[in-house]
Formats: C-alpha cells, sequence, structure tokens
C-alpha cells in the first residue's frame, strides 16, 4: 500500500501539489508513481519563470525502464525547480513527498486548486487502477 | 517473379473479416490533397536481369581512373581485412541490435566505435552513428538548439565555408522547427571564415556557432580564435570535421580556452568506399554534459548479474521507441554496418596508422599544389594552411578543363562555380595517400594540356 499524505492534493496523472504560505504550489510525483517507474536516473525541470498552460507537458522523470512527461495540473508560472534532483534524483524515490519535489510554480487562479483528488478520491483512483 | 505473398483470395478474406469494401478505403483518412494520384515519371516496371544490366552500366560511369576529387567524399586505401571481416555473417546487418542477450558481439564493436570516435574527437560520447555527415550536422544543431535553454532565439551561425550540400541539408532539416540559420561569410583572400564578419554578430542572442574543420576548401580555419569567441558569447560550438584530419589536427575538445562541446563529421573516410556517393555514415560525439541532447543509439558497458561485463543500449528514454514524439529525434538512422567496417578500420591503422595515413594525404596535396602551380597562370587561390584538398586558381574557367582530363582517364576535381559564382576559375582538388608521384605528374600534365586546349578555344 502506497502513502497518500491527507495534506495534499493529487492528480489522475499521479501528481501531489501542495499550497505553500507564500501561495506558491510546489509539486511531485506521488508515491505509487515512483514505485511503478522504478529508480529514477534523471529528472529534467523547467526553467524558471516559464509561463506553462494547463495540461501542458513541464518536466520529465525518467528511470531506468522509461520516460514520463510531468504535466502543469493548472496553468501558472513556474518559480524554481528543485536543484538537488540534478546530482541526486533518487531524493523522489526516497521521499516522494518531501526532499523529492520536482518545482514550485504560481497559479494564475489558486481557486482551482481545490478541485484536484482529495488523498481519499485519489486512493480510490489508484485502487480502481488494480482491478 | 513476385515477392508479394498474398493471393488475390487472401486479399479478399481479410478485408471481408474487418468489413471493408476496398484497400483504397484504408486510406481515406489521408486528405485527397496530399495523395500523389499518379506515378507519372515512375519508370516501367523492369526484370531483375534488367535492372543489373542498368546498374551495372551506371557503375561503369563511375569508373575513372585516376581520382582526384574530394569535395565531401575521399578515396583511401581500405585493408582488404576491414570488408572480409564486416560482411561475416555475425556482423552483416545494418540494424543495431535491441536485444543484448543476443547480440554482445556487435554491441561490443559499437561501443568501441563510440570510444575511438570520442578519442579521435576530445569528447567524453559518442552515439552509435547517424545517417551521413550532412544529417549528422543537422542533428548537431537540433540538439544545440534543445541544450542552449538560455538561448532564446533559435540563431544557428553557419559559415558560408561548411560543404553547401550540408548546409542545404541543415536547413531543410530545422526550417520547420524555426530555427534561423544565418550565414557567415568567409574571406576571399584566405578562404577562412571572415572572423571580423562574425563578430559583428557579437552580443546578439545566438543559439550556436557551426565550426568547420577543414572547411569546404580544404582550408584550416583559425579554430582556436573561433571556438573563443562562441565561448565569450556564452554560445555552443559545433565543430564539423574531417576523421581523418583529426589524427593530426588537434581534437575539437581542445581547442581555444575550453573546446568546442560537440563534434560531428562524415565517417566515410575511416574504411567506407566511395561506391557513387554511399551508403555512408555520420559521426556526432559531445560532453557527458549532453549526453540526454544526443540523439540516436548509444550503447553502454555494464554488469550483468553474476557481475560479469557485458554491452547494452543505454539512455534509451532518449529515443522514439520510448518518448516518440518528444525523443531527442526520429530520423537517427544508425549505419551500423557503416561503423564496423570503420571500427575496423581504426583498429587495424591504430592511431599512428591513421597519423601517417593523414600526414601522407597532407604531403601529396602538397606535392601537386607545388607541382600545378608551375603552369603558366595556375596558383593556390588561397594562401592558407589546407589538409589534403587544395584550390587551385586556374587561367581558364574551372568547368572548362574538366571533361577533357576525364577523357584522359582523370577525375580533374569540382569547379567550384556552381556553388560559389565568384569562383569561376577555381578548381577544387584532392590527393590523398593513395596518388603516388606518378600519379601527381600525370594529372599536372593533363591539366597544362587542357588549359592550353581551354585557353586556345576561349
Amino acid at each position: 500500500m502506497s502513502k497518500i499524505p491527507a495534506e495534499l492534493k493529487y492528480t489522475t496523472e499521479h501528481e501531489w501539489l501542495r499550497e505553500r504560505d507564500d501561495g506558491t504550489v510546489e509539486l511531485g510525483i506521488t508515491d505509487h508513481a515512483q514505485v511503478s517507474l522504478g529508480d529514477l536516473v534523471f529528472v529534467e525541470l523547467p526553467d524558471d519563470d516559464t509561463v506553462i498552460n494547463a495540461g501542458d507537458a513541464c518536466a520529465v522523470v525518467e528511470s531506468v525502464k522509461a520516460a514520463s512527461d510531468v504535466y502543469l495540473p493548472l496553468s501558472g508560472t513556474i518559480v524554481n525547480g528543485n536543484q538537488a534532483l540534478a546530482d541526486s534524483p533518487d531524493l523522489v524515490n526516497t521521499d516522494p513527498y518531501g526532499e523529492g519535489w520536482l518545482f514550485r510554480f504560481r497559479p494564475d487562479t489558486p481557486a482551482e486548486l481545490d478541485e484536484f483528488l482529495s488523498n481519499e478520491d485519489y486512493e480510490h483512483f489508484v485502487a480502481g487502477l488494480n482491478d | 517473379m513476385p515477392f508479394i505473398p498474398h493471393t488475390e483470395r487472401d486479399r479478399q478474406l481479410m478485408l471481408q473479416a474487418i468489413g471493408v469494401d476496398d484497400i483504397s478505403s484504408l486510406f481515406d483518412e489521408i486528405p485527397l490533397a496530399l495523395r500523389c494520384g499518379s506515378l507519372a515519371g515512375v519508370p516501367a516496371a523492369m526484370s531483375e536481369y534488367e535492372v543489373g544490366r542498368l546498374m551495372s552500366r551506371r557503375a561503369q560511369e563511375d569508373q575513372v581512373e585516376l581520382n582526384f576529387l574530394g569535395a565531401g567524399a575521399y578515396e583511401h586505401h581500405i585493408p582488404a581485412a576491414v570488408w572480409e571481416l564486416t560482411t561475416r555473417g555475425e556482423f552483416y546487418s545494418a540494424y543495431t541490435p535491441y536485444q543484448a542477450e543476443a547480440s554482445q558481439g556487435t554491441l561490443q564493436v559499437i561501443y568501441e566505435y563510440q570510444t575511438m570516435m570520442a578519442s579521435l574527437t576530445g569528447q567524453d560520447v559518442s552515439n552509435a552513428s547517424l545517417y551521413d555527415g550532412a544529417s549528422a550536422l543537422a542533428e548537431a544543431v537540433l540538439m544545440a538548439v534543445r541544450a542552449n535553454r538560455a538561448s532564446k532565439s533559435k540563431r544557428v551561425l553557419i559559415p558560408q565555408s561548411v560543404h553547401p550540400h550540408y548546409a542545404a541539408v541543415v536547413k531543410a532539416i530545422t526550417a520547420g522547427q524555426g530555427i534561423e540559420l544565418v550565414a557567415v561569410p568567409y574571406d576571399p583572400g584566405s578562404g577562412r571564415t571572415d572572423i571580423e564578419a562574425l563578430r559583428s554578430h557579437a552580443g546578439t542572442d545566438i543559439t550556436a556557432v557551426i565550426i568547420p574543420q577543414p572547411n569546404v576548401f580544404g582550408v584550416l580555419e583559425e579554430v582556436d580564435v573561433l571556438a573563443d569567441w562562441v565561448t565569450d558569447q556564452n554560445t555552443l560550438g559545433i565543430a564539423i570535421v574531417n576523421p581523418t584530419s583529426l589524427a593530426l589536427l588537434r581534437p575539437p575538445g581542445e581547442w581555444g580556452r575550453e573546446g568546442v562541446p560537440i563534434v560531428c563529421g562524415e565517417g566515410q573516410p575511416l574504411g567506407v568506399p566511395l561506391s557513387s556517393g554511399g551508403p555512408y555514415f555520420g559521426f556526432l560525439t559531445c560532453r557527458e554534459a549532453l549526453v540526454r541532447q544526443l540523439p540516436g543509439r548509444l550503447v553502454g558497458r555494464t554488469v550483468d548479474r553474476d557481475g560479469k561485463k557485458g554491452f547494452t543500449l543505454t539512455l534509451q528514454a532518449r529515443e522514439q521507441h520510448i518518448r516518440r514524439a518528444r525523443a531527442t529525434s526520429n530520423i537517427c538512422t544508425n549505419q551500423g554496418l557503416m561503423v564496423t567496417a570503420a571500427t575496423i578500420y581504426m583498429s587495424l591503422l591504430g592511431p599512428e596508422g591513421l597519423r601517417r595515413v593523414a600526414a601522407e594525404c597532407h604531403k601529396k596535396v602538397r606535392a601537386l599544389a607545388v607541382a600545378a602551380a608551375r603552369i603558366d597562370g595556375v596558383e593556390s587561390a588561397f594562401a592558407t594552411p589546407h589538409f589534403h584538398e587544395v584550390v587551385l586558381r586556374l587561367p581558364v574557367r574551372a568547368s572548362s578543363v574538366i571533361e577533357g582530363l576525364r577523357q584522359q582517364g582523370v577525375l580533374a576535381g569540382l569547379a567550384l562555380s556552381s556553388w560559389y559564382p565568384e569562383l569561376q576559375d577555381c578548381l577544387l582538388v584532392c590527393a590523398t595517400e593513395t596518388k603516388t608521384d606518378e600519379d601527381i605528374q600525370t594529372y599536372v600534365e593533363a591539366l597544362g594540356q587542357q588549359i592550353e586546349a581551354a585557353g586556345a578555344a576561349e
């Protein structure tokens, strides 16, 4: 059973979203996603200040067996990427909800954040995939 | 003999099974405007025997006794062992094997090839080869545009001393991606890239700069000055080089203060015969920091679960079978068979052998240039060091001597006027280690006669 922290929002693309005090949102991939991908070997992050539309690919997580695009779930502007991943992409495997965050962005419409899945919704969603 | 196994009845059964009336309706999704409609221009069918005769007749046209034509493809001695080994059944495939467990020999050959090319060009990694030198340059440009994320302009400076065929291929492949190619003129006195013209772009947003060595005139560019300018402008350099020349010249990785991080070129001189223009192969090498932008197959060395050394394709997440539309390239055809030949060629020669080939080429073209300059009115067009080609300025139009020399069994070289209208009287001539002193004497005598004949006619 993978970990799904209660305080985060989730997408059906297996990303998590954390609202921060400064109004920015931190994004990473879920425990379920990192287990599915296997050991990460490379993370390609978006440039700071890039304006990205909802649904556009903005990062790549590459493991020993696959490469997956990461999509920005709601339109916004990239604030900064997690530079620690350049040397230690495995942080995504060891601490997907903490040190393994991918990037922070400033959403155009922060209220849209409420529309994403709760931990319980995401848990159901993942359980449904295994049926 | 038909090679299509399906009978008309087979086809009808298949169409019935999928509920379609006729084969053409399977192509309905292609708009009519995009269909060619007819096969006008395609000649009538020929039998296998007729095709065989046609091809040998065409091959005959390339049989010239003495070849002094270079301009991108170079005649070198290829030790008999190279193709004897390359065409053995174990190697005889153009494709890179995806199944590591069944293909250790081929993968090891490609790994050795990559190691040799990285070493020759002064870089960290090499891919398993590309289609040819021109497409390798286009891929190098695309790679530089992806890698240089600080630049937004997609402007690439390309000297006019880059082979015009290469420039045309780069344009064809990159134009659809919004990449702007900006020409940098050559200096008419030296045949080198005009440094002042290059400097006029200082301070603008430049994504990459191409540096040829030697350039299309065979002339050696001031690569240290060019590479340092590229470094000063915080942009990316792309070297396009002749691999044989690197046995003598400093590799691009060591040009200027910091070296050039992307290197490409035509691999044909390394053991691949001229064979009327192909197949050849392109090479592409780079610094390790750029490896994820490198297109094409890449073989790596690893260990199996018992700790034994083995070889496998690696970093495949760059490639189309995983990344699909977002792959580093979708046209990075690998030329496995040519690479096998090149690897065996380089192994047989070794660094010292390759150095001797390069030195001999340089010596032969120098001898040719000196001897030709004794003909009244003939001189080297550019008073600049060159590798194994030289541009001769003639007292007549260069194109006027070529046919006469051909009738004497000599391929004279390339009249540069079709590429450079200002060089009407210029002939690009190549001499490699394959030419003897007598060959050079034959060439110069024949050239003298033809100039006299052409002069009388004019």
